[in-house]
């Protein structure tokens, strides 16, 4: 770490004496932000995902003419730290950020792990933390004042594949009571957050849940329960279980010729499960926390399709794919700190945080309104489905780009 | 509860249910059979007990995925992945395995832990935590209504799987060099007194073992799923087959592997699949007491 930092001072020392240099940064003083954030380790590739996004989103800001607070304008700064994608190691340096940089607030880690980790001492020294990569539950039920998210939790990711069967049974005369579900995620904090989620809005309903079974973290096989999906015809089937959930759940739906007129699942994209079994995925619901296709705007960034594009062209190493959401989500986070310190007038830390919970805002992301817990009630999770080998945007119905193809083939 | 009770009433009403969990459990039982045979060998020859059996299995699903990326046909991988897991159980063989084969019991599996340890964690920078597989591409026979299916790339790989343990148990009765392995087993000192280059045999028997499993893990990719993280799975499973069947019987081997497969998949299919694993475990144990009382009863020297 210590290494880190010798190579990251002089490098922010160049990046202050250089700014003063360009013309939008000339009139403008500084508001500093610091984030420890997973440059190494595990989390790695998704850490660098959403530093890119906070660069980028800074980036626009000071090309929009900064942030203009009480008539003065300023500009954000970030102080970054790689935490090693380990909770300990980013409890300790938020501690830094906050008493040797003497930072006032708090850009998000990578993942709920971290988040969890920094979220106390955030708490601790009052100082707001806007994250963009925390998605569990359990974030939001400690009672946290000055924590702040701006994407949908967890337990959103498949519930509205429910809402959706409801409406396919709606139009084919059928009631919800008749409506049978299919359960299988893995058993862990996130998955099982999604299971409740599914559970808790189907019950609501009166869904009828005729398989509901934990996955093991080392799945290969899950032939036992789509041979019982047979057997009991489920309308709607979940699956969740990181990308070998996935990666099982598409190549053996296939291979057994499971015909379920409705299959939900989280990271199709990681496992890639168009790449790897082709029309196998096809129909398929996937469901992520924003896409480029979606019809939000706003006036720093335009639509989510121009956000993907001007992302593209700032950072060509995302020529050959798609701008990941983490990315997004990270630039919405920032979003968020400009609206409010606007709103506030003023770079009091209280003020700052009064205006952060009053939040109501349309982004390119979404709309972001927070709870009291500080979660984002106002953003629904996005259903996508695999349509010819695309991700095509099906639900939320007001958003979607394509149709639904239902019952799946 | 309920949820058990409800299973079991499936495969009552759907009596060919029963018949697809045992074609399924043996399809994925040749594999762990094949495994288990591998660590039997080596097991059996040097007293060495490699905890990172599964990390070689897995290590050959990788090596036969790289070939396919690369534009080799999939099938063509299996024979690949022999050959070059063969090279690299040779290379840890001469830098690891053979500095502890004439050490104690602990040593050697403290030793076969770290490798576990390092390869799972080598495959992990190399390839990424992603779940890999390959797409044969193959179509599914259907029977009974389609409540059967036997996707043509499974039976493929079981049938590769049964030739290649054909292949071996005729290499061990006829060759030479199976003739010295064998030997060997018996008993090392009388080999060397004989003429025979234990280390030789040794490194032979080490690499055989590897490729064997390299070629088992180039069948999972084809037909099931591999990540880096995965070995464990068929080290456990190999361990409970040869700890049931004994060293040296290789029917049994081949037995045990089919049967704890079907035994998995009704497991798997009565208490839910988060119970797979539990399963194979309990097996063990059971296996483990049921040998502690049979022995107890008739003392014997091991063959």
């Amino acid at each position: 770490m210590k290494k880190w930092s010798a190579i990251f001072a002089p490098a922010l020392v160049a990046l202050a004496t250089t700014a003063p240099s360009s013309a939008y940064a000339a009139e403008c003083e500084e508001i500093v932000l610091g984030s420890a954030i997973s440059l190494t380790g595990k989390y790695a590739t998704n850490g660098v995902h959403a530093k890119n996004g906070y660069e980028f989103a800074i980036k626009k800001i000071k090309e929009n003419g900064g942030i203009k607070v009480d008539g003065k304008c300023y500009n954000f700064n970030v102080i970054y730290y790689d935490d090693e994608s380990k909770g300990d190691r980013g409890a300790t340096l938020a501690e830094r950020l906050i008493s040797q940089d003497k930072v006032q607030y708090m850009l998000g880690p990578y993942s709920s792990g971290l988040t969890k980790a920094i979220a106390p001492v955030t708490e601790r020294y009052k100082i707001p933390m806007v994250e963009a990569e925390g998605a569990s539950r359990s974030l939001f039920n400690k009672g946290y004042k000055y924590l702040f998210a701006v994407l949908s939790t967890s337990e959103q990711y498949l519930a509205s594949a429910v809402t959706l069967a409801e409406e396919m049974a709606k139009k084919d005369g059928k009631d919800a009571g008749d409506i049978k579900v299919a359960i299988a995620v893995e058993n862990d904090p996130f998955s099982l957050d999604i299971r409740a989620g599914v559970l808790e809005d189907a019950g609501r309903v009166g869904m009828n849940v005729v398989i509901d079974e934990k996955l093991p973290r080392d799945l290969s096989d899950m032939s036992a329960i789509l041979t019982k999906v047979k057997l009991l015809k489920p309308d709607l089937l979940v699956v969740s279980g990181h990308s070998k959930g996935a990666a099982t759940a598409v190549r053996q739906i296939k291979e057994q010729n499971i015909k379920v007129p409705m299959i939900a699942l989280t990271h199709c994209e990681a496992a890639d499960v168009t790449g790897n079994f082709g029309d196998a995925a096809d129909g398929i619901l996937c469901s992520t926390q924003w896409a480029e296709t979606l019809s939000y705007w706003d006036p720093v960034f335009g639509t989510a399709a121009n956000y993907e594009q001007e992302f593209k062209s700032a950072y060509p190493e995302y020529k050959e794919k798609k701008v990941p959401y983490q990315t997004a989500q990270a630039s919405a986070a920032v979003m968020v700190f400009m609206s409010a310190f606007e709103r506030a007038g003023t770079l009091d830390k209280d003020a700052v945080r009064e205006a952060i919970s009053a939040t109501d805002m349309t982004t390119f992301y979404g709309r972001i309104k927070f709870s009291d817990a500080g979660n984002n009630i106002a953003k629904p999770m996005v259903l996508r489905q695999i349509q010819n080998g695309e991700y095509n945007v099906v639900a939320p119905s007001a958003f979607a780009s394509h149709g639904l193809d239902w019952p799946r083939k | 509860m309920d949820q058990i009770l409800g299973n079991i009433d499936l495969l009552i009403q759907f009596p060919i249910v029963n018949l697809k969990i045992i074609i399924d459990g043996v399809m994925i039982g040749a594999l762990f059979a094949l495994a288990a045979y591998g660590l039997a060998l080596v097991w059996g020859v040097m007293n060495v007990k490699n905890l990172a059996q599964g990390d070689f299995v897995i290590a050959g699903g990788y090596v036969a995925w790289w070939m396919t990326q690369k534009g080799i046909h999939p099938l063509l991988g299996v024979p690949a992945a022999f050959i070059i897991m063969w090279g690299i159980g040779w290379v840890i063989y001469k830098l690891v395995i053979s500095r502890v084969i004439e050490r104690d019991l602990f040593t050697s599996l403290l030793a076969t832990f770290g490798l576990a340890i390092m390869m799972a964690q080598i495959l992990n920078l190399m390839f990424g935590s992603d779940t890999q597989s390959i797409d044969l591409g193959y179509d599914t026979l259907h029977f009974a209504d389609g409540l059967i299916d036997v996707p043509i790339s499974k039976l493929i790989g079981v049938c590769m799987a049964l030739s290649l343990a054909a292949g071996v148990i005729i290499f061990m009765k006829r060759s030479r060099m199976g003739q010295a392995i064998r030997a060997t087993a018996q008993d090392a000192r009388a080999a060397r007194v004989l003429g025979i280059d234990t280390e030789k045999v040794y490194a032979f028997t080490f690499s055989l073992n590897s490729a064997i499993c390299g070629a088992a893990g180039a069948i999972i990719v084809m037909a099931w799923v591999i990540q880096p993280f995965y070995g464990i799975t068929y080290s456990i499973r190999a361990f409970v087959i040869v700890t049931a069947a004994g060293l040296g019987n290789l029917p049994g081997v081949i037995a045990a592997g089919l049967g704890i497969g079907a035994a998995e998949q009704y497991g798997s299919h009565i208490f839910g699949i988060g119970y797979q694993q539990a399963i194979a475990v309990l097996l063990l144990l059971l296996v483990l007491v049921v040998r502690l009382l049979i022995q107890r009863r008739k003392r014997q020297v091991l063959q």
